[in-house]
């Protein structure tokens, strides 16, 4: 390639209009997050907002958006995975197929207020499965311990988008897996389990590390679904946030700033993760 | 042993059919049970009387549809750019891209408040058209991974080059080329993207709620707190309209360049 001397002038004008919506709308807003996240109330700079951070309503409210942000990742990915595989393998018509992946990008952005409408409708004290348990099978679920407002409840729904997305992502990489690979193993006297452990899997493997990253920032991000299934009876990162916004439950604006920025910090980190170990994984494969 | 594992495999997906499915049985049985003995379309009713119903969908359409025009106009330029004249940008813009993943769109949206609050140097937030002006933009922002990664697609699967050159002979600018030549030639992607957008922006809430905007999703919500069926009647709408929009994406795919050579 030439030695570039001159910049390409007319097309870098052409990708201006771009590059000042990134700086003013989506950099700009998160550094002026940055700089609030710094002072105190009178204007000076300081470090207590986020020493203040350290309370336990909200230190309980990280822990519980990273728990249900993890525990949904993870199970997302896995069913995402394994219903992947099933689909693969067990369904070959291409009608059923087709459907089965629209059904999953519907079901992906068929998230928010809605959805949290629709599992009260189901699993809440007057939905239909809670009803038909009670009535027919005499099994009331909600006496059993069950609530849809709280953790495992919010694990339940969210699995709802998670493993759709899961399974969208990880379809094309499943269809990859080269068949002569089974095929191969199989007559060098590989069990099912030796060829996961050592083929199936490792090429997977960085696949899988994208989606769990990928599922992780979203739910640690997704706010509308929580919001109308639980109100603020779950106490996570985004409600919290979101309250702050609304009626300033924090009584200090500066401190909802550094809450804002550790959220992105804790999504940031699980990038950095993925990036992390899907370098190492890479590396291990070649 | 083979035909066991047949067994539990099948097993799983129908379990899986009934967790998907029973959330939208669910609701739909719901929403035709208002009256005590009978279904009824009652719930229906109720919702396409509501004049309110039609103004916020009507206004949260008109968001999305700007969104996607703005969508357009912003990333088809600046994607054709840099992956024909500028691909030393790639990296940098990949990376732009994949900040909407990073920044939750709650935390955009308090940016959004405090960067363009009434004190400040662009009160937007102090306008009717700043406030709808500030929600394209966050819509903009939020579908920015997927339009990009669709639009970048539609693009490697053409000539563009070759395209480009011969449009260039004949005496086509740049803008030409783009609007004439290029576009015509993506429009499948950009109509995924644009469907994709259509999707995740007509129900939103969080972005809506706090600029509070009259919009579909905050609609939902508030009808959701007061009244019982017609809520599980716009869910079902909601559902309809998402798998509209995921249809119409399969169906514009059947047109693509790449499909007819096949």
């Amino acid at each position: 390639m030439p030695r570039i001397s001159r910049p390409d002038w007319p097309a870098l004008i052409g990708t201006v209009p771009f590059f000042v919506f990134a700086a003013v709308m989506i950099v700009m807003p998160t550094v002026a997050l940055l700089a609030n996240a710094f002072v105190d109330r009178q204007g000076g700079v300081t470090l207590a907002n986020f020493a203040d951070l350290a309370t336990s309503e909200i230190a309980n409210a990280f822990l519980t958006s990273i728990e249900i942000s993890a525990a949904t990742a993870v199970l997302g990915a896995f069913l995402g995975l394994g219903l992947a595989l099933i689909i693969s393998r067990g369904i070959a018509n291409s009608k059923a197929r087709t459907i089965i992946m629209t059904f999953c990008g519907v079901a992906s952005n068929f998230s928010g207020v809605p959805l949290a409408f629709a599992f009260i409708a189901t699993f809440g004290r007057l939905g239909l499965v809670t009803v038909v348990l009670r009535q027919v099978f005499g099994i009331n679920l909600y006496a059993s311990g069950f609530e849809l407002a709280s953790f495992s409840g919010l694990v339940l729904t969210y699995l709802f988008f998670q493993v759709p997305i899961a399974l969208t992502i990880m379809m094309p990489a499943v269809e990859r897996l080269p068949r002569e690979c089974r095929e191969a193993a199989e007559m060098l006297g590989a069990t099912a389990w030796q060829y996961w452990r050592h083929i199936g899997l490792p090429v997977l493997w960085p696949t899988l590390l994208g989606t769990l990253a990928l599922l992780f920032a979203n739910a640690f991000g997704a706010i509308a679904t929580a919001y109308a299934l639980t109100g603020y009876a779950v106490n996570i990162v985004p409600i919290l946030l979101y309250a702050q916004i609304r009626g300033d439950v924090l009584h200090n604006e500066q401190l909802g700033a550094a809450l804002a920025l550790c959220m992105v910090l804790v999504v940031a980190l699980a990038i950095t993760a993925y990036l992390a170990l899907r370098a190492r994984a890479e590396r291990w494969m070649r | 042993m083979k035909t066991v594992l047949r067994l539990l495999l099948w097993a799983a997906m129908v379990l899986a059919g009934i967790y998907f499915l029973l959330p939208l049985i669910s609701t739909a049985e719901f929403s035709l049970s208002i009256r005590r003995d009978e279904y009824s379309l009652d719930a229906y009713h109720s919702v396409f009387s509501d004049p309110e119903f039609f103004a916020t969908f009507g206004y949260s359409a008109a968001i999305a549809t700007c969104t996607i025009i703005f969508g357009v106009v912003l990333v088809v330029p600046m994607a054709y750019f840099v992956r024909l004249r500028l691909p030393w940008l790639k990296p940098v813009v990949e990376l732009i891209v994949m900040l909407p993943l990073v920044v939750p769109p709650i935390v955009l949206v308090f940016g959004y408040l405090r960067l363009f609050s009434s004190s400040s140097v662009l009160p937007l937030t102090s306008t009717e058209m700043g406030s709808n002006a500030l929600l394209v933009c966050g819509y903009m922002t939020l579908s920015l991974p997927y339009f990009y990664r669709a639009v970048d697609t539609g693009l490697q699967a053409i000539d563009a080059r070759t395209l480009t050159d011969a449009a260039t002979i004949l005496g086509a600018s740049p803008i030409t080329v783009i609007r004439l030549v290029i576009l015509p030639n993506i429009l499948v992607s950009v109509l995924s993207g644009a469907f994709l957008t259509f999707a995740v922006v007509i129900s939103e809430f969080v972005m809506a709620s706090l600029l509070t905007r009259p919009a579909f999703g905050t609609y939902i919500q508030k009808v959701g707190v007061a009244q019982a069926y017609e809520p599980a009647a716009l869910v079902i709408l909601s559902f309809a309209i998402t798998w509209g929009a995921m249809g119409m994406i399969q169906l514009v795919a059947r047109f693509s360049p790449q499909r007819r050579e096949q």
